[in-house]
């Protein structure tokens, strides 16, 4: 039934019993937190400058431009050339600002993005943390986000900035609401917050299939409310450039710019993963029924490959609104959510509830 | 010299963030960077809960406290003050004052907490995984949460029609802008 299973958790047991056998649990677990660490960091700043280069250009090709296309093939090592950029550039010290919280407010936002960037399951057996409350977990990781984007707001001493954080803060806190509820009502099907466990549920099945009709609306909820609580466009107005210079990291230079820029991509990662986990199976290949070579033939393909299309279809497709609406006005976004996604929500979740009591999915 | 273990040493690691920033919130001059090391004190207890393997309570402590409680507390620091602002200097009245009560505060703490006599429960840990939470937070039978769940919501309810009451403007106060 299964066919091949690719499973990692044979490989980091082997590493985890060769650390402990050599030198002991207590540093083993030292050096396993440390070795773990520092590959998490390297993969979230590579993927951050992957999707920032993805982003410029998908944006080029959907305005009838080339994008960056220069350095390297296509142009692939182009954000690499700005990451070194930024890192040179100088820090510039801003006279009256707040200087202790001015330092802190970036690493929050990242510390923030990091944490649920940690519990993402990438393959069978690879991911950092899968703790029982999985789901939960991320939703108490990403809020400590908002905390950085208004201090950074607030420290810099500049009305841009803080007119920025206020809005972005304001939008965030009302959009956590729809991509709990929207989650919620997926973990009435699940009956589990573990993102192993979901996945595993979704062996013969992806949940948007299965789930149906109010899975599909939940899925389209939480793609609308994921951007706007990762600021993205068309929900970006915390950051309008023309109004607003940049918003709350308008007084930002050099690396600590490059590190909001970072979360931002990465927040998106996160809610990609998110969204696949939850609706698309994460990382189990696409099975059809009863078309037994069908399903052997996709069992081939290696389950973290499947997980990163997945992932980057989605993230393809919050790249298109961005570079499709235009932007919302602060009226306009706030009846979006507390007049159209809140009540539809609720009804969703009150359908879903009665279709598992029914036991109408499938 | 007595050696500690792995466990001990991040224990001593978090208490040792609780205490600093602990005191750094109710020392700092600045009432925006009180409300940061709040954030880590309150972070600083989460991660107590994790080390007990109690990862709901970590969660919970994160999204209400930290997510929740000090983002109000800095949207209210956000729309009243300035960066520049400091706290007044506290006459020394004030001072000797509130270091007395604290003192006493302490000191009678300290007093029951070294006197008690802690003894290890022999009981089976309580299975505390979400399901088990959630059951018992909505069971009405014996050691249901059921009741108390209601009563908190019936308080918010009351506390979110209250803000509305005082946030709405009265319809004739538009059509009358000299009665304010």
């Amino acid at each position: 039934m299964t066919g091949l299973v690719y499973d990692f958790s044979v490989i980091t047991q082997s590493i985890d019993h060769y650390l402990v056998s050599h030198w002991g649990p207590s540093l083993a677990a030292t050096i396993e937190f440390v070795l773990v660490g520092i590959l998490y960091l390297l993969i979230y700043a590579l993927v951050g400058l992957m999707l920032v280069y993805a982003e410029r250009r998908i944006c080029a090709f959907i305005q009838c431009r080339l994008g960056p296309n220069r350095v390297g093939p296509q142009g692939i090592f182009q954000t690499i050339a700005d990451f070194i950029k930024l890192l040179l550039k100088e820090n510039i010290r801003i006279e009256r600002a707040d200087k202790l919280l001015f330092f802190v407010a970036p690493f929050i936002i990242i510390v923030g993005s990091f944490l649920a960037f940690g519990t993402i399951p990438f393959a069978k057996g690879l991911h950092a943390l899968d703790p029982d409350i999985g789901l939960f977990f991320i939703m108490a990781a990403t809020s400590i986000g908002v905390i950085g984007i208004l201090l950074a707001g607030w420290s810099s001493n500049s009305k841009y900035s803080l007119i920025g954080a206020m809005r972005s803060g304001a939008q965030i806190v009302s959009y956590e609401l729809s991509v709990g509820l929207a989650i919620v009502t997926m973990v009435i099907l699940t009956g589990t917050l573990q993102l192993s466990e979901i996945i595993e549920m979704q062996r013969d099945g992806w949940f948007i299939f299965k789930g149906h009709i109010p899975a599909i609306l939940s899925f389209v909820i939480l793609l609308i409310a994921g951007t706007a609580e990762t600021n993205r466009g068309p929900f970006d107005l915390a950051e309008a450039e023309s109004e607003l210079t940049a918003g709350f990291h308008t007084e930002y230079s050099g690396i600590k710019f490059a590190f909001f820029f970072l979360a931002e991509y990465m927040n998106m990662f996160v809610l990609a993963s998110v969204a696949t986990t939850l609706f698309l199976g994460g990382w189990m290949p696409l099975h059809l029924g009863n078309f037994e070579t069908f399903n052997h033939v996709m069992d081939f393909i290696p389950p973290l490959v499947w997980f990163l299309v997945k992932v980057f279809t989605v993230i393809y497709i919050i790249m298109l609104f961005k570079w499709t609406y235009p932007r919302l006005r602060i009226d306009q976004l706030l009846s979006l959510e507390w007049k159209y996604l809140l009540p539809i929500n609720l009804f969703n979740l009150i359908l879903m509830s009665v279709i598992v009591l029914l036991g109408l999915h499938f | 010299m007595m050696s500690i273990t792995f466990h001990q040493a991040v224990f001593y690691f978090f208490s040792a963030i609780i205490v600093i920033f602990s005191i750094l919130t109710v020392t700092s001059k600045r009432i925006l960077r009180a409300a940061t090391f709040l954030l880590f004190v309150l972070l600083g207890t989460a991660a107590f809960y994790f080390i007990l393997n109690y990862a709901f309570m970590g969660a919970l402590q994160i999204t209400l406290y930290a997510g929740g409680i000090v983002v109000l507390i800095i949207f209210s620091i956000l729309l009243t003050s300035h960066v520049g602002e400091r706290f007044e200097p506290i006459g020394w009245g004030k001072m000797i004052a509130s270091a007395l009560v604290s003192l006493i505060g302490a000191g009678f703490t300290l007093y029951v907490l070294l006197n008690a006599d802690f003894i290890p429960t022999q009981a089976p840990l309580p299975d505390a995984s979400v399901k088990n939470i959630g059951t018992a937070l909505l069971s009405y039978e014996r050691n249901g949460f059921v009741l108390p769940f209601e009563v908190v919501s019936l308080l918010l309810l009351a506390a979110i029609v209250g803000a509305i009451v005082i946030a709405r403007k009265e319809p004739h106060d538009t059509e009358n802008p000299n009665n304010e």
